[in-house]
């Protein structure tokens, strides 16, 4: 088969998964963030912690509720993994060191599962099911409680209050991401991902080596690895392992995973704001980047060569040979337009302009579709701006679902798509403006030299501030520079944004609604899917235009 | 309006003559402490100011290693980074000296004028004493006699007078100001014609109308406006991010020895911040006022002409706004057996004697109608009056005519026959229905037998015009409410003939109150227009109240504009003009943004294409060299600011249109041709750089 059909079939099968899954799972999250009622479960959970469920929280409360529980989480995860070495089934391993500790801590609670660390030499069986697994079920519950909490400040009228932060997290752990879970795992055990606590197994192989095998409860923390769109692999090979990913058909399951929450959130959206067609207008906007980046990726990765890569029939270099270069291209889409940051293959072997578009799809913001409920509130905002230059252009102030787009609401949308340019621009420019640093990650992580080991400082950046997690395979990141500099870029470029969004669905759920009329911007329609494409591609990624020229795009056009 | 709109209408044409003008006062805005309020352009001002600074310094530092390090191209980006200034000085002064000249004439009127004020006020003659109009306090009561000028704003307790409000109005016809009712309010600075009145003065020396005029039109009051100070925070936040890519650049670009020199960083961040908008944010606010003062009506603050491009209902009153206000014989419905033409004749001889503009219109329909009408009548006129509620004309054959009320004439012709009763009111029922008034008319022979000859039916007669603004007003999205004291059965049926959207009959001023209250609890955006004392609270609670300039004080200062033509119909405008003020903040706004990417295809393979050559492929414009590339990207950016200094100016073209049109038609314009402008013009200004020796 021609590479352009198996692009079309592997494509068309993912699109035809999702598209089947939009209304029922939307459906079903628009219901258990609604005014349901309390499972037995969570009436004893609640009581447990002192939760009155029926309170509904200002968003200050909801804000600092997030904060205390992520604070808690951090330091959860870090205890763990510093008393490894007396935790049962922690296969003799020694306490991870400080410095790694807290920016895996971080990593995995703000749902980036970035990874300076090799997971079978560091984290034993524990650490990572009671640190790094938990996290990857709360950090994504959080990210959904935020995206309803804005969504409530769309829908409500002179309300004060956004829900109740430790509903909506019971919640989306107990009824969307462990049902979910639960269900994928089984999925890909049958498929061949192995679940068993049976440590390393030291085979002779055919050439009389010695190898060791690593076992463990893979399939459970997969699922929500994907899922979760959490991305932290239970190898260092992450989902290029054939234990985490075996067959070609995994890979597409694993992919459907990771896009499965995120593109349904906009039916939830839709439905919670009582119009669906906004959010099958959503839904467009992120389907275009989706869509287009795939192909762009693909056509990259098999046209665009050298000689050695042509005479293999495309860039193979990183790829598994089970997945091709096709499935692996629409993997690495998928992965960083999601904000999961799994790899099923090496993206710093990639072409250089198919390595500059995994950039690029991670510098849209996280949007398209972006990271569970993390993708929905950040394509809000940026219809927030849209709707604000937009709305000027019909002679109106500015509104969105019947909201005013006032001072405030630009204020807080701007300080969001100022926060992860910052983060990216400035990390990148003093890992190698400040010459100590300079000469530490020039001699001792980057891999490569060139335009290339810059891609790689440029890509861990772009990643840890976009809470995505992948890598660009070449840089050696456990380094204090890093550790520091990329948890300092996971914990603002995560929790910033959340502030800025519980800010601004506060002020929005205390405005009034102005009803809709023949002289207001429609919202629904494919004028304002191109809008809002426009504004994301002007706003987010045309600003990294100068870094990018001199790293993947210079490479790529030499 | 003649002092005011003769000269904006003159100022209104913009060209070389008016930016030459403005230039001493675009350079006195240079001043950072000024440049400050607008951080997009202070950006401009810091950047030129150091590549000044650097162009001076070059010679002394060694020589140049390529194009881009020479002296004349870092003189050259200084030049045109202070030009990009002064352009964006140059359209507010532009803007705002349109207005000066407007105070300058307001400012003649309000020369210093002697008053004669009561030291106690008893009556009318009581002692008064001469002092400047400068020195009246709230409260003081003054005699203005023909002849003298108004000395303050204020409100006629005693007398009656006709006044010249030229200076104010620009209308030269006098009007007629009288203690009580609706027109009691005189302006200072405006003549008394004839007779004499008594004033209670209601403004503060320096507050009075024509000083708070004075103070809109120059633009010295003007704050900025919601929408203006979201957009101003927008464009400082693409600005900041901007300011970081920049200052990442030569780290980074170091590293790979493709590092930049100042001149050209400052550039590459001159071009991407939104210069054009933010050059001509203001100015677009000055001329929006401007225009509104060109159409009369005085904003008393920005917000308001904000808040009508947001109105969503309109309030209109019936009576001058939707109907001319007189009631017209519209058609004669003669009973069973009786002519038209015989009717016509009896109504037009009742009607023979009769001034009031009902009895005319009788007359008129007539004679247009063919009935020989004479033009007078030989009889005894029988004029109306409250009790009869009737009036005619007695002949000296002794035979009679009467027209009036039904119930009046049906007893005065004493008739009692059911079948003419009833067919009476099948027709007065219909007119009622209809909206007209219907007048009963009667004769009574000389020998004493009466009959009901028939009706006329009286109509109040709708503008014309009106039923397609009211569609367009539809279809911009807003809803149009007639407001009128006729019972609910007039009421609908001229709302039917008008083509409002809806109507509140019977209204008093509360029930007025009370709409405007239940539309913004819906969310709605209410604008009114309002003349008497009574008008005041519902003005004051309306989003947008346009108080009469014919109206009383109270109106005046309850309403957030005013309108010096008083005329209501005027509303419309206003929402057009505001409408349009925030269309040409977001059409260029998006020019702007869309300006960047032809920028980034300038000036990026200009910078780095010496260390990667692989990047000229980005170069598809095929510009000279790196250093024209990159000036003519600065000069572009500068040009494009004057270029477009007039549409700021005259703002974008608005119709009334969906939503959705409106904004297809200016992401085209703005959008497209953003992105494609910078483009053409970039490649053009390229060309002629390239002529230059050392570029």
């Amino acid at each position: 088969m021609s590479d352009l059909w198996l692009a079309v079939l592997q494509l068309g099968t993912i699109v035809l998964v999702i598209g089947l899954l939009y209304r029922p799972l939307g459906n079903y999250m628009a219901r258990v963030y609604g005014p349901a009622k309390d499972l037995r479960i969570e009436r004893g959970l609640y009581r447990l912690v002192g939760v009155d469920s029926s309170s509904g929280q200002a968003w200050p409360i909801y804000l600092r509720s997030i904060i205390a529980f992520s604070v808690v989480g951090v330091l959860a995860v870090y205890l763990v993994q510093r008393t490894q070495a007396i935790l049962p089934y922690s296969l003799g391993l020694p306490p991870v060191e400080p410095g790694l500790a807290w920016n895996t801590a971080i990593s995995f609670v703000t749902n980036t599962n970035w990874q300076s660390y090799s997971p079978e030499q560091t984290m034993g069986y524990t650490v990572q099911l009671v640190g790094l697994a938990v996290q990857n079920f709360l950090s994504a519950a959080v990210g959904l409680a935020v995206a309803v909490a804005l969504v409530r400040g769309f829908a409500s009228v002179r309300s004060r209050t956004l829900g109740n932060f430790w509903v909506d997290l019971t919640r989306g752990v107990l009824r969307i991401l462990l049902p979910l879970s639960i269900v994928a795992a089984v999925i890909l055990i049958a498929g061949g991902v192995i679940q068993n606590f049976s440590g390393f197994h030291d085979v002779t192989t055919i050439t009389g080596a010695t190898q060791s095998i690593p076992g463990g409860p893979v399939a459970s923390q997969e699922a929500i690895k994907e899922l979760g769109t959490n991305g932290g692999g239970f190898f260092n090979a992450n989902s290029a392992h054939p234990f985490e990913n075996p067959r070609a058909w995994t890979n597409l399951f694993e992919i459907a995973l990771m896009l499965a929450i995120p593109f349904a959130l906009p039916r939830t959206f839709g439905r919670l704001v009582g119009d669906n067609r906004q959010g099958y207008a959503i839904l467009g906007t992120m389907s275009v980047f989706w869509i287009a980046s795939s192909a762009l990726m693909v056509w990259l990765q098999v046209s665009v060569l050298g000689t050695a890569a042509k005479a293999a029939g495309g860039a193979l270099e990183g790829i598994e040979t089970r997945f091709g270069v096709v499935g692996s291209a629409i993997f690495a889409t998928s992965t960083t337009l999601t904000s999961t940051g799994a790899v099923d293959s090496m993206h710093d072997s990639f072409t250089p302009l198919a390595g500059g578009l995994a950039m690029v799809d991670m510098m849209l913001g996280e949007v398209a579709p972006g990271g569970v409920g993390s993708g929905l509130y950040g394509i809000l905002v940026m219809a927030v701006i849209a709707v604000f230059v937009a709305g000027l252009m019909v002679g109106r102030t500015p509104e969105y679902l019947g909201k005013k787009m006032g001072a405030r609401e630009i204020k807080l949308a701007s300080l969001y798509i100022l926060t992860t340019p910052v983060l990216v621009l400035a990390g990148t420019a003093l890992s190698f403006a400040i010459p100590a640093v300079k000469a530490d990650v020039v001699g001792t992580s980057m891999a490569n030299g060139g335009l290339h080991g810059y891609s790689e400082v440029l890509y861990a950046f772009t990643s840890a501030a976009n809470n995505n997690g992948s890598a660009f395979a070449g840089l050696t990141a456990n380094t204090p520079w890093f550790n520091t500099a990329l948890g300092v870029a996971m914990l603002l470029g995560r929790f910033l944004p959340i502030v800025f969004v519980l800010a601004l669905a506060g002020s929005l759920a205390a405005q009034d609604r102005i009803p809709q009329t023949a002289g207001t911007l429609p919202t629904h329609r494919p004028q304002f899917i191109g809008l809002l494409v426009g504004t994301i591609v002007l706003v987010s990624a045309l600003t990294y235009l100068p870094v990018l020229a001199l790293g993947p795009i210079a490479e790529g056009l030499q | 309006m003649t002092t005011i709109a003769a000269t904006s209408a003159g100022a209104s044409a913009f060209g070389p003559r008016q930016l030459f003008a403005a230039l001493p006062g675009a350079a006195q805005k240079l001043d950072p402490r000024l440049m400050w309020h607008n951080p997009v352009m202070f950006i401009v001002e810091v950047g030129a100011v150091l590549t000044t600074a650097l162009a001076v310094a070059t010679p002394f530092m060694g020589a140049a290693t390529d194009s881009t390090g020479s002296v004349a191209f870092i003189w050259a980006i200084a030049v045109w980074l202070w030009l990009t200034v002064v352009f964006a000085n140059l359209a507010e002064a532009v803007a705002e000296g349109r207005g000066k000249a407007q105070a300058a004439s307001l400012r003649a009127s309000r020369t210093s004028t002697m008053a004669n004020r009561y030291i106690s006020f008893v009556n009318e003659d009581s002692e008064t004493e001469l002092v400047a109009s400068v020195e009246l306090r709230l409260g003081d009561i003054v005699s203005v006699s023909a002849g003298e000028t108004v000395p303050g704003d204020g409100d006629v307790i005693r007398g009656i007078a006709s006044i010249d409000e030229s200076a104010i109005t620009g209308e030269s016809a006098p009007v007629v100001r009288e203690s009580g009712g609706d027109r009691s309010a005189v302006t200072g600075g405006t003549l008394v014609l004839s007779d004499r009145v008594v004033v209670k003065i209601t403004s503060k020396p320096g507050e009075t109308f024509v000083d708070r005029m004075i103070a809109l039109v120059e633009g010295a009051s003007r704050q900025k406006t919601p929408n203006e100070i979201a957009l101003n925070i927008l464009l400082a936040s693409l600005s900041i991010v901007f300011l970081v890519v920049v200052l990442a650049i030569n780290p980074i670009a170091g590293y790979s020895g493709a590092a930049q020199s100042v001149p050209v960083l400052v550039a590459l961040l001159v071009c991407l911040i939104p210069t054009t908008i933010g050059a001509l944010l203001s100015a677009i606010g000055i001329a929006g006022m401007d225009r509104l003062v060109q159409h009369n009506v005085l904003a008393l603050s920005g917000r308001a002409v904000e808040a009508a491009g947001d109105v969503t209902t309109l309030l209109l009153d019936k009576t001058g706004t939707i109907t001319y206000g007189n009631r017209r014989a519209a058609e004669f419905a003669p009973l069973a057996g009786v002519s038209s033409e015989t009717l016509a004749i009896a109504a037009a001889a009742a009607s023979l004697s009769d001034p009031t503009p009902e009895g005319k219109s009788i007359l008129d329909l007539a004679r247009e109608q063919g009935h020989g009408i004479p033009e007078s009548v030989a009889g005894q006129v029988v004029p109306f009056t409250a009790q009869t509620r009737m009036s005619g004309v007695d002949y000296a054959d002794g035979s009679q005519v009467r027209k009036g009320a039904g119930s009046m004439v049906a007893a005065w012709t004493g008739t009692s026959d059911a079948r003419t009763t009833q067919e009476l009111d099948g027709i007065v029922t219909r007119i009622s229905e209809a909206g007209g008034t219907p007048l009963v008319v009667a004769s009574r022979t000389a020998a004493g037998a009466a009959t009901v000859l028939g009706v006329v039916c009286l109509k109040d007669v709708v503008k014309t015009g009106l039923k397609e603004r009211f569609a367009d007003l539809r279809r911009m999205g807003i809803r149009t409410v007639m407001i009128t004291g006729d019972n609910p059965l007039t009421a609908k049926a001229i709302a039917a003939e008008a083509g409002v959207d809806d109507y509140l009959a019977e209204a008093t001023p509360e029930d007025k109150m009370a709409l405007i209250r239940k539309e913004q609890e819906g969310g709605n955006l209410v604008a009114m227009t309002g003349d008497g004392t009574n008008d005041a609270p519902a003005l004051a609670q309306a989003d947008v109240g346009v108080a009469m300039n014919t109206g009383t004080s109270a109106a005046k200062e309850a309403g957030n504009m005013v309108d010096l033509d008083s005329d209501p119909t005027k509303l419309i405008d206003i929402v057009r003009i505001g409408k349009q003020l925030l269309i040409t903040r977001g059409s260029l706004t998006t020019f702007s943004i869309a300006n960047d990417v032809a920028k980034y295809f300038a000036i990026i393979p200009a910078m780095f294409v010496a260390s990667y050559p692989g990047l000229a492929a980005l170069n598809f414009m095929g510009l000279h060299s790196p250093a024209s590339a990159i000036l003519s990207a600065v000069i572009f950016n500068a040009l494009v600011i004057v270029a477009l200094i007039p549409l700021a100016l005259r703002g974008v073209a608005y119709r009334a249109a969906k939503a959705s049109s409106i904004l297809g038609r200016n992401l085209l314009i703005y959008g497209l041709g953003g992105l494609i402008a910078p483009f053409v013009g970039i490649k053009l200004i390229d060309l002629v750089i390239s002529l230059f020796p050392g570029f």
